[in-house]
């Protein structure tokens, strides 16, 4: 279709040629020709720096275990050097880099973005389903207060694996009820691979060798065949073991394991008081019998009674629930009908005092009398150039309350007497609009002497001969003729507005702060996109990715079917369909 | 040209000269309006050039109350670790710069590729690219940083907190930003150029960065230094990617300086804001016939 219709454009003018001539030139411009030694020398050498780039991120993951990303990583390697390394296929050697980039960070990021939208991912959920597990299983690690504190020395053995050698002076006492009666206790940190934990009694008890220790009693301090660490080494790597765990039992998850005490002395025994079960996929907790069943579709792991066992969720797809808060929670829909109606007058008002003191100001300038033009269009083109976020800066330091600019420079306002620019809704909006009027009325400046300029000569002088005013040049002629070359442009204006995070952000933060009862902070000024950067990166409540990403896609809908509207009007999309 | 057209009207004007009031009427309030637009164009400038040469910030005195150099002195005395101005400086100029490199490069052979070749999905990928364009990178924030945060745990170097990762998300957006515009310009350059060329028995990378990317490099150079002032502007993508403050790029940093206005943390943003200003005013004055003549290609300055 597209070759059959194909123009063979030479500057201005146009030739058409026969349909098989077109074709043939095509197929020659298709065709690489014969590669040159230079050319391919570089050619290997590039593909070799990638593939060495690759191998290397390969071995990463391979190291992380990540075989799905591997696989991925191999595919996309083999074929980049299938594109490069066979002759021909010219379209794919020129589009491959440039589409790699894209799919994999803006393609991605719109269709990661949509999935996003349907899941619970956010700062309570924002890992998989393993990860939440182990996190609660650290968290119900506790310490058996009703089991025997014990002195203990750390020993070593020649394979390098560590012991507890433990002294409990605490269970038994003698007929005086004060002298200890002492029993020790052996284990290593393997239950089935080194010695487990038991008692030691018997003949055994020749092989122990005794100190004093801190209580005032003996302990034991060395078995025969250990070598028992001082203090300077168990302190030295406190860290490894602060975490070393000496099993009681072959069930070390259900009969738990003795754990050294913060001062590194002593021993008590540690377990898991909350137990997952991989077959019924729940937690029991062992100290009331409560069981905490996983519900996929919160990321919670909950009780009957409705009680949650982690803050720590996973990540789960919860279907339309997202959308279900932006439409459905009564208590939002309020906040967010202003927020969205503050979006849209933001927006248009934006669009609106840009464009007209940007028309103004090219209809007084279109005048080829008046001297200076030149000068006049440099000062005014300053705020377009100057970077936009330093402008919103500036701009908020100059609505400054005590001293600022404009309340004490300008307006003249004794310090504490101005107009509360940041602190106060309505005059919020107004320091805003202002700011975007500065921001944004030379761009308007620009567009509309362009266009003005492209406005024949001739309709102008012959509405001055009928005896049109000025105004009615301006009414009946220049706007429309106007209106018909800058709609799309003032829609893609409508667009950029109201996603113009940069502006909101950084002059007011979205503030002031609206009711904080409402769980989030729905600010005075805040337009959808600074509501949802809130919501997603700097939310007291933690971060609510999927919320945020169902609030962009509805936004790109809003601004994506806008801009459909005014690209339709211009002859963009005609251009490409050729 | 335009020259001579003004002096025979200054002579016709000679000849009748317009009564004071004729002109105040018809062109003296013009003037007059231009003046009070250029102040209200300039009275922000103004004011930072004013502060940023402050003693202590404070200006209620008036513009220009005092002139001192001691606020760039101390920007570039790099005495406080947490605000690395000169690193910022140079964290955005090479962020920046091997961005706009990168995305041209990148743009442009994809624009080759659409205005000479012809291959099954061309029409799908330019109308792909268009509306790709559409989705701004503000509403994918939350999906970028999820990427990159992943791409931390096993590539830190092209994750979250690496300059390489922000230099990828451009990347990404490169194909869409530039490749439309830099189609035109590769259709403005004749195919029987290429096919002469082909003819000789050129190759088609000799026919491309010998002979097509040379016709067009003035534009590419345009192209670039465009997409150099956008990313040297970005705050948002930045202000998310990186968390550290010798990481941070002009945009970001800089917002560091503001916590009070009226101190003397305010005058150092001032100078910092003349600093990171200055060479992107120059550039976009510079440029401003290609930026205007963009503009009514549909072109938004973000």
């Amino acid at each position: 279709m597209a070759r059959n219709t194909e123009d063979v454009t030479s500057d201005a003018k146009t030739v058409r040629l026969s349909a098989a001539t077109r074709r043939a030139r095509q197929r020659m411009v298709d065709d690489g020709g014969t590669p040159s030694l230079r050319g391919t020398i570089i050619k290997i050498i590039l593909l070799g720096i990638a593939d060495a780039a690759a191998f290397f991120v390969s071995m990463l993951l391979v190291a992380k275990h990540q075989w799905t990303y591997l696989a991925g990583v191999v595919i996309v390697t083999l074929i980049l050097n299938f594109i490069y390394l066979r002759r021909g296929g010219l379209p794919a050697k020129y589009l491959s880099p440039g589409v790699l980039f894209l799919i994999f960070f803006s393609f991605s990021v719109v269709v990661y973005s949509a999935f996003i939208a349907f899941t619970n991912y956010g700062g309570q959920h924002n890992g998989s389903k393993e990860d939440s597990i182990s996190s609660v299983e650290l968290g119900a690690m506790v310490t058996d207060t009703n089991a025997p504190w014990m002195d203990v020395s750390i020993l070593e053995d020649g394979n390098k694996h560590f012991y507890f050698l433990a002294s409990d002076n605490m269970s038994e006492f003698a007929a005086d009820g004060v002298t200890p009666v002492p029993h020790y206790y052996l284990g290593g940190e393997d239950f089935n691979a080194t010695t487990g934990w038991h008692e030691i009694t018997g003949d055994e008890l020749s092989k122990v060798s005794y100190g004093a220790g801190l209580m005032g009693y003996d302990i034991a301090t060395g078995y025969e065949g250990f070598t028992t660490l001082t203090i300077d080494q168990v302190t030295q790597e406190g860290a490894k073991f602060a975490t070393l765990k000496v099993p009681l039992s072959a069930q070390i998850d259900t009969d738990g394991w003795m754990a050294l005490d913060p001062s590194a002395a002593g021993v008590q025994r540690t377990y898991y008081d909350a137990k997952y079960d991989a077959a019924t996929d729940s937690f029991t907790r062992l100290s009331d019998g409560t069981v905490f069943k996983a519900d996929n579709s919160q990321g919670f792991f909950i009780s009957e009674s409705g009680e949650r066992l982690n803050d720590t969720g996973w990540q789960t797809v919860v279907g339309l629930k997202n959308f279900n808060t932006i439409f459905g929670n009564e208590k939002l829909r309020a906040p967010l009908l202003k927020i969205f109606s503050w979006t849209v007058i933001f927006a248009i008002a934006s669009v609106l005092s840009t464009f007209i003191l940007g028309l103004a100001l090219s209809l007084l300038f279109n005048d080829d009398r008046l001297r200076g033009k030149k000068i006049y269009r440099a000062i005014m083109i300053l705020p377009y150039a100057f970077p936009g976020f330093l402008s919103a800066y500036v701009w908020k330091g100059m609505f400054s309350f005590e001293y600022g600019f404009i309340n004490f420079n300008i307006l003249g306002f004794k310090p504490g007497h101005g107009i509360p620019w940041l602190a106060e809704e309505g005059a919020a909006k107004w320091a805003i609009l202002l700011c975007n009027l500065w921001l944004g009325f030379p761009y308007m400046f620009l567009i509309t002497t362009g266009a003005l300029q492209a406005i024949p000569a001739e309709l102008t002088e012959s509405a001055v001969i009928d005896g049109a005013s000025a105004w009615q040049q301006l009414r009946l002629i220049k706007l429309p003729l106007l209106l018909v070359s800058l709609t799309p442009l003032l829609i893609s204006s409508f667009a950029f507005n109201f996603n113009n995070f940069t502006i909101i952000y950084l002059i007011t933060g979205g503030g002031p702060s609206g009711d904080p009862s409402l769980g989030v902070d729905v600010g005075g000024t805040d337009i959808l996109i600074s509501f949802v950067y809130k919501i997603a990166f700097s939310s007291s409540q933690g971060a609510d990715y999927g919320l945020a990403s169902a609030f962009s896609i509805l936004i790109f809908f809003i601004v994506g079917g806008l801009s459909l509207i005014g690209f339709r009007r211009t002859r963009f999309l005609e251009e490409v369909t050729e | 040209m335009s020259t001579v057209v003004e002096e025979t009207y200054d002579r016709k004007v000679g000849k009748r000269r317009m009564s004071p009031f004729r002109w105040l009427a018809t062109l003296g309030w013009k003037h007059l309006v231009g003046l009070a637009v250029c102040v209200y164009a300039l009275f922000p400038i103004l004011y930072i050039i004013s502060v940023a040469f402050s003693d202590s910030g404070d200006i209620s005195g008036g513009l220009f109350g005092s002139f001192t150099f001691k606020n760039f002195e101390q920007l570039f005395a790099g005495d406080d670790p947490d605000r690395p101005f000169v690193q910022w400086i140079i964290n955005t100029v090479w962020i920046a710069s091997v961005s706009s490199i990168g995305s041209v490069f990148l743009s442009a052979l994809a624009a080759y590729s659409f205005s000479r070749q012809r291959f099954r999905g061309r029409r799908g990928g330019l109308l792909t690219l268009i509306l790709l364009q559409m989705f701004p990178s503000v509403l994918g924030l939350v999906a970028i940083y999820a990427i990159l945060s992943e791409l931390y745990k096993y590539v830190p170097a092209l994750g979250l907190n690496s300059p390489w990762g922000l230099i990828l998300v451009y990347l990404g957006g490169s194909l869409g930003g530039g490749t439309y515009l830099m189609y035109g310009f590769f259709n403005t350059v004749p195919k029987e150029i290429d096919e002469a060329a082909k003819i000789d028995g050129a190759t088609h990378t000799q026919i491309y960065f010998q002979i097509i990317l040379r016709l067009v490099s003035p534009i590419l150079a345009v192209q670039m230094l465009l997409s150099f002032i956008g990313i040297s502007s970005d705050f948002i993508l930045a202000s998310i990617v990186m968390n550290k403050p010798d990481q941070y790029t002009l945009a970001v940093g800089l917002g560091l300086f503001i916590d009070q206005p009226y101190s003397k943390n305010w005058a150092m943003f001032c100078a910092g804001a003349i600093i990171a200003a200055t060479p992107i005013v120059v550039l976009f004055m510079s440029l401003q016939r290609y930026i205007t003549s963009g503009l009514t290609g549909g072109a938004v300055k973000g």
